[in-house]
């Protein structure tokens, strides 16, 4: 399973493609795609995207959905999507109920 | 220090409003992110796992109070209240908007700073020893060297696109506290028999992936001969510097492989034809930068015997550190304070904005005006009256700046690792922190004596790993971080390389792993003067191994 991301061009904060067409910047209501097409799809979107100047560093990273959250498989991927683990009080965990990564 | 001249003014004021043109023209979508990449890396702009990052120049780690004042409005105004101090001498700022870089360079250079050239294939900030002009033990001030280097290769266009990055280091004194010898060029600035300065220059040192001690290739250059014979290392790399393959496009790879000897040969040809150049350096003009970087007046302060004494019959926080962190200068009533960022279970060389504005305050007030910034990733005020140090200590407690932790194992030297950087695979400050925690005590810490600890959160080595007594280098196997111990590195004037002491450490393990290390070497020392470095020379790796794998270790 994977989901889009990037960070946003204007300052660089992380965001994920969500199931409302827009870009998040939390990784919760990231759109997951479930087979080849519908990566292929984002991944579309994504190009789309950059050359549109809204983000750069677009990926599709692997994801796992547990107790109804997105998880990213890797750990850098999920201290994208928390903050950083020496600062609990910056990035995404000091805002909303997302979880430390580590 | 070096004053801005008109022309440097106006120089580094038409590069801020030139980048803040590129920004404008970016963000309305006019140029491409291939086309402004290069442009935003040349003014220190990266972009990293949550932000943009923002990496600051410091020239040789000489910083003013009015500039550390300024570094930190910028902390608080335009990220989260604090910066983060590097092994290059430089800070960086881990979260601003890229919309709100053009006003933090217009800031910054209403104190006569930049970013420039701290990214790209260029030469960058050049460092020095951070006691540059204190030390009792230089031979001159290293820092006009640094300074005249500076000006030489800014927006130098035959050195602006080198085969890769390219990193300059001076002392002046035989104690080397530059790390002279894991720079592309290393200069040790000493005298001759005549009393002329000059340098011995070393070439091809570096970390990374591919680590080198560097090779002297000159004993003695005059001083008037540094840009030109530093434009001939530098034609002979840009020409013979391996493009094709980043990996092997350091000095070091051509140095290596060319071999020291014909390398020097290649050098000095080159040099033969620009020695009398409008490159060899006028008497005056070194001179002349030299003025900018003239001693403070140390007015004598005899008193300062009999304070210290009595503080620390007072004080036994004072008393430690002042055996720790402070140590002598060239005026017998002064004193150079390092001001530790390493507090136990903190970041490696964050400070916070107010910490910073303090700092800026103590060194107004009793040190000068001078702050240095060192490659170990804490902070330095140069030039403190013996009579104030209890003074200086009482004011940095206030801020909870007076771990008295200097050179012992909690002063770890880290990367921002994987919790920041785009090219980490393996966190490196929680490694920092976990064993900083298990350290704890100063009275082991001091028990154990000198041991540099330095981690890096990838191969690229920017936590100085293979220069560490004990280094720690993060990796990603199966997905999970991964740590791999080296043993024995030293990043001084008898600069070695550590040796990996076995397979790795999972982030549960790694501080046992450290403990185990530390504790052989407290069995096995022959007394308690016996640093760890020299221990490990005189032991070898295979005690640690044992230590370490047991039977495994045996078996291999």
């Amino acid at each position: 399973m994977k989901v889009l991301t990037a960070n946003r061009l204007s300052d660089g904060e992380a965001v994920w493609f969500s199931t409302d067409r827009t870009w998040a910047e939390t990784i919760s209501s990231a759109e997951l795609a479930q087979d080849k097409e519908a990566e292929e799809r984002l991944a579309a979107i994504g190009k789309a995207a950059f050359l549109a100047n809204e983000v750069l560093d677009v990926e599709l990273i692997d994801v796992d959905v547990a107790d109804g959250a997105v998880v990213p498989l890797r750990l850098r991927e999920r201290i994208r999507a928390a903050g950083p683990t020496n600062r609990q009080d910056h990035g995404k965990q000091a805002r909303s109920p997302a979880q430390p990564a580590s | 220090m070096y004053r801005y001249d008109e022309f440097d003014q106006q120089f580094v004021n038409a590069r801020v409003a030139e980048f803040r043109d590129q920004v404008e023209r970016r963000l309305a979508g006019e140029i491409t992110e291939e086309q402004f990449r290069p442009l935003r890396l040349m003014n220190g702009v990266y972009l990293q796992l949550h932000a943009y990052m923002l990496r600051v120049a410091i020239p040789y780690g000489t910083l003013n109070s009015r500039q550390l004042r300024m570094l930190a409005h910028i902390a608080r105004t335009y990220d989260k209240g604090y910066g983060h101090f590097t092994t290059r001498q430089n800070i960086q700022f881990n979260w601003p908007a890229l919309s709100d870089i053009p006003a933090v360079l217009a800031d910054l250079a209403s104190v006569e700073m930049h970013a420039i050239q701290t990214s790209g294939n260029c030469i960058r900030n050049v460092t020095a020893d951070h006691f540059a002009g204190a030390a009792a033990d230089e031979a001159a001030d290293p820092r006009p060297y640094a300074e005249i280097l500076r000006q030489w290769s800014s927006v130098h266009p035959e050195f602006s696109y080198l085969p890769r990055k390219f990193k300059i280091a001076v002392t002046g004194a035989e104690r080397d506290r530059a790390a002279i010898q894991v720079h592309d060029i290393g200069l040790h600035l000493k005298r001759d028999a005549a009393g002329r300065l000059g340098f011995a220059v070393y070439v091809g040192g570096g970390q990374g992936r591919t680590p080198m001690i560097a090779k002297k290739i000159r004993d003695f250059l005059p001083e008037e001969d540094l840009l030109s014979y530093t434009t001939a290392i530098m034609r002979v790399y840009n020409l013979y510097g391996r493009r094709d393959n980043k990996f092997k496009a350091r000095i070091k790879i051509l140095v290596h492989e060319t071999g020291a000897e014909a390398f020097a040969a290649q050098v000095e040809a080159e040099w033969e034809a620009l020695k009398d150049s409008a490159l060899a350096l006028p008497d005056e003009d070194i001179r002349a930068i030299e003025a900018y970087f003239a001693p403070p007046a140390l007015v004598p302060r005899p008193e300062g015997e009999d304070a210290v004494r009595l503080a620390r019959l007072d004080s036994r926080g004072f008393s430690e550190w002042l055996d720790q962190n402070v140590v002598t200068h060239r005026h017998p009533d002064y004193a150079a304070v390092t001001i530790s960022l390493k507090g136990i279970g903190e970041t490696p060389g964050d400070a916070s904005d107010s910490q910073m504005e303090a700092v800026a305050d103590i060194a107004e007030r009793l040190s000068f005006d001078e702050i240095r910034v060192t490659h170990e990733q804490n902070l330095v005020l140069p030039h403190v009256a013996r009579a104030d140090l209890k003074a200086v200590y009482d004011a940095l407690s206030e801020i909870g700046l007076a771990t008295a932790n200097t050179g012992l194992i909690t002063d770890i030297i880290a990367c921002p690792g994987l919790d920041y950087c785009a090219l980490a695979n393996a966190r490196s400050i929680s490694v920092a922190q976990a064993i900083s925690k298990r350290f704890a005590s100063l009275e082991r810490q001091r028990e154990i004596g000198e041991l540099k600890l330095k981690i890096s959160g990838c191969i690229n080595a920017c936590g100085h790993h293979h220069v560490g007594h004990i280094g720690i280098l993060g990796v990603e196997k199966k997905g999970a971080e991964l740590y791999q111990v080296t043993l024995g590195g030293s990043g001084d004037e008898h600069t070695s390389l550590g040796e990996i002491v076995g397979r790795g450490f999972g982030p549960e393990e790694i501080t046992d792993a450290v403990e185990t290390i530390v504790e052989t070497y407290l069995s096995l020392r022959s007394d308690p003067h016996e640093r760890f470095l020299d221990a490990y020379r005189r032991l070898g790796s295979q005690p640690f191994k044992e230590a370490l794998y047991g039977g495994e270790a045996k078996a291999a």
